[in-house]
């Protein structure tokens, strides 16, 4: 079986900055992988590689067999027509630390904008997945309400649903509780629970070990650009090999 | 705890700290009043004694040329800002852009534009006919330059060129106001770049574009008049042509004064209702609990 998602010893340099520095990663489908590491280790700027928010300096990201960005011809990477670049993306969902919600948009037209305006989908379509949407992240009363309206964690929740609005392949959530008070981070590790049990492909950085613990096939432990360590979840944090994996699990359990 | 909730139901602890509060003596609001109020009469009553006939105010007022000449102001504004919009978004697109020659273009543009008097743009698009007496293309079409360059579309050309340099500054500044986070959600989502700022990105810009655009709408209102130097038949150059045969140089700009007044007003009320819909998100604004 070929992966859903294959990283191919990708580069990413910020001018003088290697944010990636030769990663291999794959994803199979309906897997969940939990990347965890320090700050300004990469991880986020490998999940924006990944869904081609950002372009790669070198290597290779496949989803479904699609290189993403680019397209190969004759043994040259030509990039991808805005177009077709934005047709990769709406197959994959991803959700921001910073929720990143419409503000001049309801809660359901959040939900729809993709959906009618980039698939096609028909209005009352769309509408009526939005709200089984809302109904599976426990919103369906706020959907004529304005994000900011709504509390951080009800934010994220509808942040998820509108990804997943799109019916993703794949969804990447970057940090997605970060950004949340304490009291908040249940609701939305809940709904990302039942995504994870039902079967979705599913690549979460977050600081939120347990739940990496609880819901991860696998974890991914980032440092300086680089994965230093991978492993089965459990058999990673109980028992990790490397001295940085050790360190930093030392001081976020601290 | 509870010996509080007692206490401050008592009535005699009550008494003891429920003073009324006196009211504050305004002394400045009453003394700015009585200023305003004597420089007012002092106004009127001048107007009064003064040597202006208002029977001639009154009857010109809804004279016909008097509202052809108001009618053009607005029709000359609204076609000058729908231009100076248009150019303005061209403009701040292009200098958002990641290509060197087109972002250098636009910084040259409105460079050129904001240095070079309103003034002489209109006399310069006006007399173009002195160097380039007809416009041609061999072969296909060549028109004599004097019915191009009339004095509508030289006025049109001068304002909304220029106001395009202006009005692009202002919605660059309103792009920019838009968090980094929105146009990567909707890119996420799978939004082309033109549906993104389309449906995303402007959108939420219009917040801030809105009342300056709408200060430069009620600026152009005023600003037409000096249209009326290459003859174009605005209020101005209506009411001149009247007080040049009578005389009544003072009642026929009272009547231009007046007219002004009612355009501002209406755009003003427009420019409010705009920008309460592009607040309606706002929390303090916002019904969207309530909305169905
Ligand atoms: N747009 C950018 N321009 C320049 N440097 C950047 C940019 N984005 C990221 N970097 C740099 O790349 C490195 C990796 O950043 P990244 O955001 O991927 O880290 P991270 O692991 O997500 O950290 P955090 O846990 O703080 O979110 C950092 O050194 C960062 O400063
Ligand atoms: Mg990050």
């Amino acid at each position: 079986m070929t992966p859903l998602v294959q990283i191919m010893d990708v580069y990413k340099n910020y001018g003088p900055v290697r944010a990636l520095n030769g990663v291999s990663l794959d994803v199979f489908k309906g897997e969940v992988v939990c990347i965890i590491g320090p700050s300004g280790s990469g991880k986020s700027t490998m999940l924006r590689c990944i869904n081609n928010l950002e372009k790669i300096s070198r290597g290779l990201i496949k989803v479904d067999g699609e290189i993403i960005g680019y397209k190969l011809v004759d043994g040259m990477l030509h990039e991808l027509s805005d177009k077709l670049a934005s047709r990769q993306r709406s197959k994959i969902g991803m959700v921001f630390q910073q929720f990143n919600l419409f503000p001049h948009k309801t809660v359901i037209e959040n939900l729809i904008e993709g959906p009618t305006h980039v698939k096609g989908t028909k209005q009352q379509k769309a509408r009526d997945t939005a709200a089984k949407l809302l109904n599976q992240v426990g919103l369906n009363e706020k959907a004529h309400s304005y994000p900011n309206q709504l509390s951080g964690g009800q934010q994220q929740r509808v942040a998820i649903a509108r990804a997943l609005a799109m019916e993703p392949e794949l969804m990447l959530f970057d940090e997605p509780t970060s950004a949340l008070d304490p009291e908040l981070v249940g609701e939305v590790l809940q709904v990302m629970r039942g995504l994870a049990n039902s079967g979705h492909t599913m690549i979460v950085v977050t600081h939120e070990i347990g739940f990496a613990r609880e819901v991860a096939d696998r974890i991914v432990f980032m440092d300086d650009g680089m994965i230093v360590e991978e492993g089965i979840a459990k058999e990673l944090l109980a028992d990790p090999k490397h001295t940085r994996t050790q360190n930093f699990l030392t001081a976020v359990r601290a | 705890m509870s010996s509080i909730v007692k206490q401050s139901s008592d009535d005699a602890f009550k008494d003891k700290y429920h003073y009324p509060i006196a009211t504050k003596f305004r002394y400045g609001r009453y003394l700015a009043a009585a200023i305003i109020l004597f420089i007012a009469i002092l106004i009127v009553h001048a107007f009064v004694v003064g040597k202006i006939d208002w029977g001639v105010v009154r009857e010109y007022l809804f004279a016909r040329s008097i509202l052809t000449g108001i009618v053009n102001t607005v029709v000359l504004t609204i076609i000058s800002m729908f231009l100076g919009i248009s150019f303005g978004l061209i403009a701040a697109l292009m200098r958002g852009s990641s290509n060197l020659v087109v972002r250098n273009t636009a910084l040259f543009y409105i460079f050129f534009f904001r240095s070079v008097p309103v003034l002489l743009q209109l006399l310069i698009w006006y007399n173009l006919a002195l160097i380039f007496p007809t416009i041609a293309i061999p072969g296909l079409f060549s028109i004599p330059m004097t019915e191009v360059a009339t004095p509508f579309v030289a006025a049109v050309l001068a304002f909304g060129i220029s106001q395009g340099a202006y009005t692009s500054e202002v919605i660059r500044s309103g792009l920019l106001s838009v968090d980094r986070g929105q146009a990567e959600a909707a890119k996420s989502l799978g939004m082309t770049k033109g549906q993104t700022l389309r449906r995303i990105i402007i959108p939420q810009a219009m917040r801030v574009i809105v009342p300056p655009v709408g200060n430069e709408t009620i600026g152009m209102v005023k600003y037409t008049s000096l249209a009326s130097i290459i003859q174009y038949r605005e209020i101005i150059y209506s009411a001149q042509t009247i007080y040049f045969a009578n005389a009544q140089v003072i009642e026929l700009l009272f009547v231009c004064a007046f007219w002004y007044l009612v355009v501002v007003s209406i755009l003003s009320f427009g420019q409010m209702h705009i920008e309460r819909y592009y607040n309606r998100s706002s929390r303090d604004t916002a019904k969207g609990e309530t909305k169905k």
